[in-house]
């Protein structure tokens, strides 16, 4: 028995994004991902005594972007405040963040389930400086005779984005993350690397009987880094929750943490254990005033957005269904739209960019944004296709010695040889003798045997080396069978 | 000629004509020194090697003709909460008791492009949380007019340094008054910027909106000097002004007449002792002698000021200090876990002072009664600032008492954080406001000195140093000389 048959799951997600600006947040340190331990530091973000913040315009720049992407009121006034608890990642023992005056808020964005759309708010996103990282001696921290801080992260920007508690099921979670991540991505206020932590999310759920109009105890599931995992951790919480309620027990309002290995959420802190994080107004800063103009610079350098291009590339003829891969990244759709530039079959570009492009970069455990083929000559051995040059089977060998080599599909071709043989009287040539062989499949076709045909043509295809024109085989084929008749 | 007795311009001009050198200058300062600082005890730590090698750098610049500041080769004494390139800061805290900054505070980057010669830093109240130099983890700082008295605080180590010839001129940090009234506690003058005038890069926060570094001086030309050398806007510091910086010499006058200058009676009649009033009246009258035209002015809600501050600095204060948690720097008491080192490590490190200041601060912020303490203050504050705008129309400057008394005996209030509190009663409304002020010295009262206070506008240190100069050029009441001598 599933939660489903008796509650109804309600689900709200604090996302932080870490923002792509090239320096911290409030130094001039590199946000660079890795380096050796504690060598993107300075005083400032170790916090030294006597060191003061200077806020980096370029993270307002990208946060209001990302408000922007997100269809959120960005403020006219906003401040920086202080959270205040101890833990050793945390160089002064308070995050600068933002309390009560956010950057951002009353947003929301558009998710499609099951064909049918919905919007989910996003109550607010808000600037703030991420934490160091603790490195163990041992397992974990309590398992550990020592452990290290690196504070190389110390400082990198982060955006939280607070969702609504608007999603009713695990696939509409997945489906806001994922299109809030594909957004993010597409505004370029993020590199979106979910595998180096720069996004992460903290869930909260209840549940509520079916019918309820009231909201349940929530938990609070903190850090999960991929969508695998949010699926997989509200997947379990929603079991728990619901054995906990069918026994007529209470859910406990407190902050857990998701166990990957185990597959279990672990209770961290009881809401009587709460933090008190005694925000106040950060006085080492002074509040920002963002005037409209300012607001305005930054929307005219938003590019489409998800939304938008999945929109055009149907007007373009693409199904709802390819329109959604090839805008899964934007790396992909702008590669789509750059061949597309050079050869205007959205169809025939769709394909083979889905197909076999994306299976050859993932074969090589590559993506769109480092593709060694470039638009213009995947374009090109398109046109090479078009032109009957090469047939669609030798282009799939063409497309890899693309990648292996980067030269151009036409050096390619001539320099192997690749050339489709179109010359009637070398192919009727070829094929009388390919008949004059297979006596046996001449008379099962001409008995009726429709398969004995494509044995034929697989046969003029191997003695050509798969270079003649599929047409013309086709053509003289018939004809030679038929005069034999 | 006792060099240790002349003013930054005085030596600067012996230094310009030849007569005497930075070298003799330093040297003059140590033996100075090595004969009183037994009985004052306003350093932390001196810097005699690292001085003499300084001047004699500047030395040989003044001998190639090179052009030089007036402050070239003068030695100067800071705080121990600006931090010092390779020189121990401790903020007088065992925490910090063996931090050595990385890099220089902007003053002292200031200072040191002018010249001047680090000759030690300066004795305080803990991390600045006091207003007689008793909180200092290290030892009370005594008053060079009586050494029974306190120098007042926190920063009086620079003022007792430079009322007893051992610097001739210091940096303090200001968050309730702690230039202002160990100025006038020791007979010197301290000058308190506008917020925002003196970049607070390097400086030990305590209270982050109320902080503020200005000088210690011997007279109002000197204050000039070294606010040319220190003021002005730094990117490293976002609330620092980006305000022009005049030419504060060169805007010396010697004219107070038709000058609007009002007396609050909030402050007089807040409990001023006698003779301290007698000595303010005594200034008014002068004042009004030489053209001023002298007003009662009303500041209504200064009753408020002194828990409004407390409630802020303390706030501010609980959240600056929770880097010292033994994980990066200072001291380190080891325990069996990192909660353990964290309580183990602040419950050895901070003096008790420290340590009640964050204890309230934490208070006043816990969601229980952030809104009854914390958010009531910050309502003060504006009325406070309401109050000096309101008093802006009708005035151009205000003269008060620097504080209530003259400098009280040691342990006279040390037990009393309330009665130490109060201490800063006349101080404390300029920090909330950011305003600037200056306390200079008025003669004596049974033998010890009387700090007069005159608060402007923002921005407007001139009409300060306009008012202290006239009085200065017209009184030999400004320039006072403790006898050390004497015992």
């Amino acid at each position: 028995m599933s939660y489903q048959d008796k509650y109804e799951m309600v689900c709200g997600v604090e996302t932080h994004v870490e923002l792509a600006t090239k320096t911290k947040i409030f130094c001039a340190c590199t946000t660079e991902f890795g380096g050796e331990q504690n060598t993107h530091v300075c005083p400032v973000c170790l916090g030294l005594p006597g060191a003061l913040p200077v806020l980096n315009r370029e993270v307002v720049n990208l946060a209001i972007k990302a408000g922007l992407a997100l269809n959120c009121e960005i403020a006219e006034f906003t401040k920086f405040d202080r959270k205040n608890y101890f833990y050793p990642d945390l160089s002064k023992n308070y995050q600068t963040s933002q309390y009560d005056l956010p950057i951002c808020k009353n947003g929301r964005l558009e998710i499609e389930i099951n064909g049918e759309s919905k919007s989910i708010g996003i109550t607010r996103a808000h600037m703030e400086e991420d934490a160091g990282k603790l490195v163990h001696s041992g397992e974990s921290i309590t398992t550990s005779d020592s452990s290290y801080v690196d504070y190389n992260r110390a400082g990198v920007p982060l955006l939280e984005i607070v969702s609504e508690p608007d999603m009713r099921t695990v696939d509409e979670v997945i489906a806001y993350l994922q299109e809030l991540v594909q957004i993010l991505d597409y505004a370029g206020v993020s590199d979106c690397k979910m595998e180096q932590g720069s996004v992460r999310f903290d869930v909260n759920v209840s549940l509520r009987p079916l019918g309820s109009r009231e909201l349940g105890t929530r938990t609070e599931i903190k850090n999960l880094n991929s969508f695998a995992a949010v699926r997989r951790c509200l997947e379990y919480e929603t079991e728990r929750q619901a054995k906990v309620l069918n026994k007529g027990e209470k859910v406990i309002q407190e902050t857990r943490t998701w166990d990957d290995s185990q597959g279990v959420t672990l209770s961290l802190r009881t809401k009587e254990e709460a933090h008190d994080y005694r925000y106040f107004p950060e006085a080492d800063l002074v509040p920002l005033k963002i005037d409209p103009e300012w607001v305005e610079r930054i929307r005219a350098t938003l590019p489409e957005l998800p939304a938008a291009k999945r929109e055009r590339l149907k007007e373009l003829g693409l199904s709802g269904y390819e329109a959604g891969v090839l805008t899964s990244s934007k790396a992909m759709a702008d590669y789509f739209d750059r061949v597309m530039q050079n050869y205007a079959d959205a169809k025939v570009v769709a394909n083979w960019i889905m197909g076999d492009l994306s299976a050859l970069l993932k074969a090589n455990n590559r993506s769109f944004e480092d593709c060694p083929i470039k638009p213009y000559q995947l374009a090109d051995m398109l046109k090479l296709i078009k032109k009957g040059d090469i047939s669609g089977k030798i282009a799939k060998t063409v497309l890899e010695e693309i990648y292996t080599g980067g030269k151009d599909p036409a050096v390619i071709v001539k320099e192997k040889g690749l050339v489709q043989i179109r010359d009637q009287d070398a192919l009727e040539k070829i094929i009388a003798e390919v008949l004059a062989q297979n006596p046996k499949s001449v008379a099962d076709y001409q008995g009726g045997k429709e398969k004995a045909f494509g044995f034929l043509v697989g046969q003029v295809m191997k003695a050509t080396q798969g270079k003649a024109n599929p047409e013309l085989v086709n053509k003289i084929l018939k004809e030679k069978l038929q005069i034999a008749y | 000629m006792q060099l240790y007795t002349l003013t930054v311009h005085q030596l600067s001009e012996l230094m310009a004509q030849k007569k005497i050198s930075s070298v003799e200058l330093i040297n003059a300062y140590l033996e100075r020194s090595s004969k009183i600082e037994h009985k004052i005890q306003a350093f932390i730590t001196h810097t005699k090697e690292e001085a003499l090698a300084q001047a004699r750098i500047v030395d040989a610049k003044r001998m190639q003709g090179e052009e030089l500041s007036p402050l070239a080769g003068i030695p100067v004494a800071i705080n121990d909460n600006i931090c010092t390139a390779g020189l121990k800061t401790t903020c007088a805290s065992n925490i910090l008791n063996s931090y050595i900054p990385p890099a220089d505070a902007t003053v002292v980057t200031r200072l040191k492009n002018a010249g001047s010669i680090l000759i030690g830093k300066t004795n305080m109240d803990e991390f600045g949380m006091g207003s007689s130099t008793e909180y200092s983890a290290f030892t009370p700082t005594k008053n060079p007019y009586a050494l029974e008295a306190v120098p007042g605080g926190s920063s009086g180590g620079s003022a007792a340094a430079v009322a007893a010839g051992e610097a001739a001129f210091a940096l303090g940090s200001d968050t309730a008054g702690d230039i202002r009234q160990p100025a006038a506690f020791c007979g010197v003058l301290g000058l308190k910027p506008t917020y925002g005038y003196v970049p607070r890069t390097g400086l030990i926060s305590y209270a982050s909106s109320l902080d503020q570094i200005g000088p210690l001086a011997r007279d109002i030309t000197d204050l000039a000097l070294i606010l040319n050398a220190i003021l002005g806007h730094d990117p490293k510091d976002s609330t620092s002004a980006t305000v022009d910086v005049p030419d504060f010499k060169a805007g010396l006058v010697n004219d107070v007449k038709g000058l609007r200058i009002g007396l609050p009676k909030e402050y007089m009649e807040a409990g001023v002792e006698g003779k301290v009033a007698a000595k303010i009246q005594e200034a008014v009258k002068q004042l009004e002698d030489m053209g001023a035209i002298c007003v009662e002015v009303s500041l209504p809600h200064t009753e408020y000021a002194v828990a409004a501050h407390y409630i802020i600095s303390c706030a501010e204060a609980s959240s600056n200090l929770a880097r010292y948690d033994g994980v990066r720097y200072g001291l380190r008491v080891e325990a069996e876990d990192v909660l353990s080192m964290f309580m183990q490590t602040r419950s050895q490190g901070f003096g008790d002072e420290v340590k009640r200041r964050v204890l309230l601060g934490t208070h006043v912020l816990s969601s229980a009664s952030y809104d009854e303490y914390y958010t009531q203050a910050l309502k003060v504050r504006t009325l406070n600032k309401q109050d000096f705008d309101q008093v802006w129309t009708q005035v151009d400057c205000l003269l008060t008492p620097a504080s209530l008394t003259t400098a009280f005996k040691i342990g006279e209030k040390a037990q009393d954080a309330l009665a130490m509190y109060l201490s800063n009663f006349c101080t404390i409304p300029v920090n909330l406001a950011g305003l600037p002020a200056l306390t200079l010295p008025f003669g004596l009262a049974d033998g010890m000195p009387v700090g007069l206070q005159l608060i402007a506008r923002h921005f407007d240190e001139q009409t300060l140093l306009r008012v202290g100069y006239s009085l200065e050029q017209n009184t030999d009441q400004t320039s006072l000389k403790p006898d050390l001598d004497r015992e």
